[in-house]
């Protein structure tokens, strides 16, 4: 496989290859997220102090680790396309950016529904959730720029800047909205999971989190065969996969 | 190598005091932006010197961002930036040229006009110093981090708009520390923790953002 | 097993808005994100299979 590795890093022979990974990603991904609710709603004792709130874990916690990471890949596939010149490589990143945008809201949407309950309310100016909705302003703006240049070429060394000087921005802005709270706020909500979180519940959190890691690389698979397809629509081989299964 | 930084950065600014009109509309919007707050909040005098930093800093944020589509759209019209671009020079370095130009034009007018907006909010003595002071070590970040916005849009549809969904949220760390050093100088803590993070994230920007304009701008030649 | 029967289930020791709300907002997400990538893939195979057909209506 290793050697076979620049082989596919041309649309043309990604294509089909895509369509043949994206079903193994969806099955895993249907599998482990099948597991990981299983294990979180029937293995996983209630928690103490939170009851049966604390199962949206499962799924808030795994959103929000795919939208800082989606972002990070997004940012070297883009580096990749810029330095290398290579086209793939910048489609990837454009087809990455939505459905990280998707888990940064999920994540924004779980986090405030988790927040309700356990610190009575719906949203809080803390660190974590204020750098998460920044993040999902850098993703909006990644994709308006994009979106707004109608020379594709011309739209990835752009939106590749962007993402870079973002990726480089993103620990910035982390650790100075976190200065920012520490500052602001000497109040009593506190992020802090119980120390004693039960194995179970670890476990189905790390399920959940590899069915979203599948359930992303099948999206942005699904997403970069059609942006192939737009780009190549005039090249002799899309014009050949007329009667090729989907 | 220095003339030529010197002659593009002269060129901008005498560009820029032939039409004054539209730098001063600038200024004039960062006033009337700061004016606004009072009437929406009300009057009260502890409300309103608790929110005087964060509102100029905002407001500063816009106006500098408004003024950001002519930092490289008039030449980008007239085709010099495409001359530019050709040259022999480095282009980070005229670059740089051009982001200087930018600050002076509306980075320190904004410095200086603050205190006074500030002495309305009822912030006295130090604080307006080091609402100063933050502001002209901020608004060069602004007007480098804004730059690489710029020339990213040259030519795109939606420009303007675009611009601000783009370079609002990089400049969210140069808010937080720009308002805070002033907060803390209110709550007697010091701003120099602030002011030097300031200063260390101006340094940072110097060296990288000249390189990512210049690549921009280079796309956006193509 | 944590519930006894299937009210204790949904009802999700009181949270059973916040927990279920967060479940099907994700659920619907991400369905809505797979129709919408599935027909837009097809659409494009649709409008290529007409082109290649007649080449003069490229669009």
């Amino acid at each position: 496989m290793a050697l076979n590795w620049f082989k596919y890093s041309s649309p043309q022979t990604f294509y089909p290859l895509a369509g043949r990974l994206i079903p193994v990603f969806a099955v895993l991904a249907a599998v482990l997220g099948a597991v990981g609710l299983y294990i979180g709603f029937f293995v996983a004792p209630t928690d103490f102090q939170q009851g049966e709130a604390y199962r949206i874990i499962f799924i808030h916690v795994p959103a929000a680790w795919m939208s800082m990471f989606i972002y990070l890949v997004m940012a070297g596939w883009a580096a990749f396309g810029l330095i290398l010149n290579t086209r793939l490589s910048s489609m990837m990143a454009t087809a990455l950016a939505p459905t990280g945008a998707l888990m940064t809201f999920l994540a924004l949407w779980t986090g405030s529904l988790w927040g309700k309950p356990m610190w009575g309310t719906w949203w809080a100016w803390d660190a974590r959730m204020t750098s998460e909705l920044i993040l999902l302003f850098l993703y909006i703006g990644f994709m308006a720029l994009q979106a707004s240049i109608d020379d594709p070429r011309r739209a990835d060394k752009a939106g590749a800047i962007l993402a870079l000087v973002g990726a480089v921005n993103v620990p910035i802005i982390y650790f100075s909205v976190k200065w920012w709270n520490t500052l602001h706020q000497g109040s009593s909500i506190s992020f802090g999971r119980s120390p004693s979180m039960a194995s179970t519940m670890l476990l189905g959190m790390l399920v959940m989190a590899l069915a979203y890691w599948m359930y992303c690389i099948a999206a942005a698979l699904m997403r970069v065969r059609s942006i192939i397809l737009e780009r190549e629509r005039n090249a002799q081989w899309v014009r050949d996969l007329k009667g090729a299964p989907a | 190598m220095w003339d030529a930084f010197v002659a593009v950065f002269a060129r901008d600014v005498l560009q820029a005091w032939r039409r004054r009109a539209d730098w001063l509309t600038t200024i004039f919007f960062f006033v009337i932006v700061v004016s606004l707050f009072p009437l929406g909040v009300g009057p009260e005098p502890a409300l309103l010197k608790t929110m005087a930093p964060g509102i100029v800093w905002v407001a500063a944020l816009l106006a500098a961002m408004l003024s950001l589509p002519r930092v490289f759209g008039t030449d980008f019209a007239d085709g010099t930036l495409e001359q530019l671009v050709l040259t022999p020079q480095p282009l980070p370095f005229l670059v740089l040229a051009k982001v200087l130009a930018h600050w002076l034009l509306t980075g320190i007018p904004l410095a200086v006009i603050a205190p006074v907006l500030g002495l309305q909010f009822g912030l006295e003595g130090e604080p307006v110093v080091v609402l100063f002071v933050a502001l002209l070590l901020g608004t060069p970040c602004l007007s480098l981090i804004g730059a690489v916005g710029a020339a990213l849009t040259l030519g795109v549809r939606g420009g303007g708009v675009l611009i601000a969904l783009l370079v609002l949220p990089l400049y969210i760390p140069v808010l937080i520390f720009g308002a805070g050093a002033v907060e803390a100088t209110v709550a007697g803590t010091g701003a120099a923790g602030h002011l030097s993070l300031l200063a260390a994230g101006l340094l940072i920007a110097i060296v990288l953002i000249p390189w990512a304009v210049a690549a921009a701008l280079r796309i956006a030649l193509e | 097993m944590n519930w006894g029967s299937l009210d204790a289930f949904l009802g999700m020791g009181g949270y059973a808005v916040y927990v279920w709300g967060s479940y099907v907002a994700s659920a619907v997400a991400i369905a809505a994100e797979v129709i919408l990538l599935r027909r837009r893939h097809r659409t494009l195979q649709a409008q290529i299979g007409r082109s290649s057909r007649n080449p003069e209506s490229l669009t």
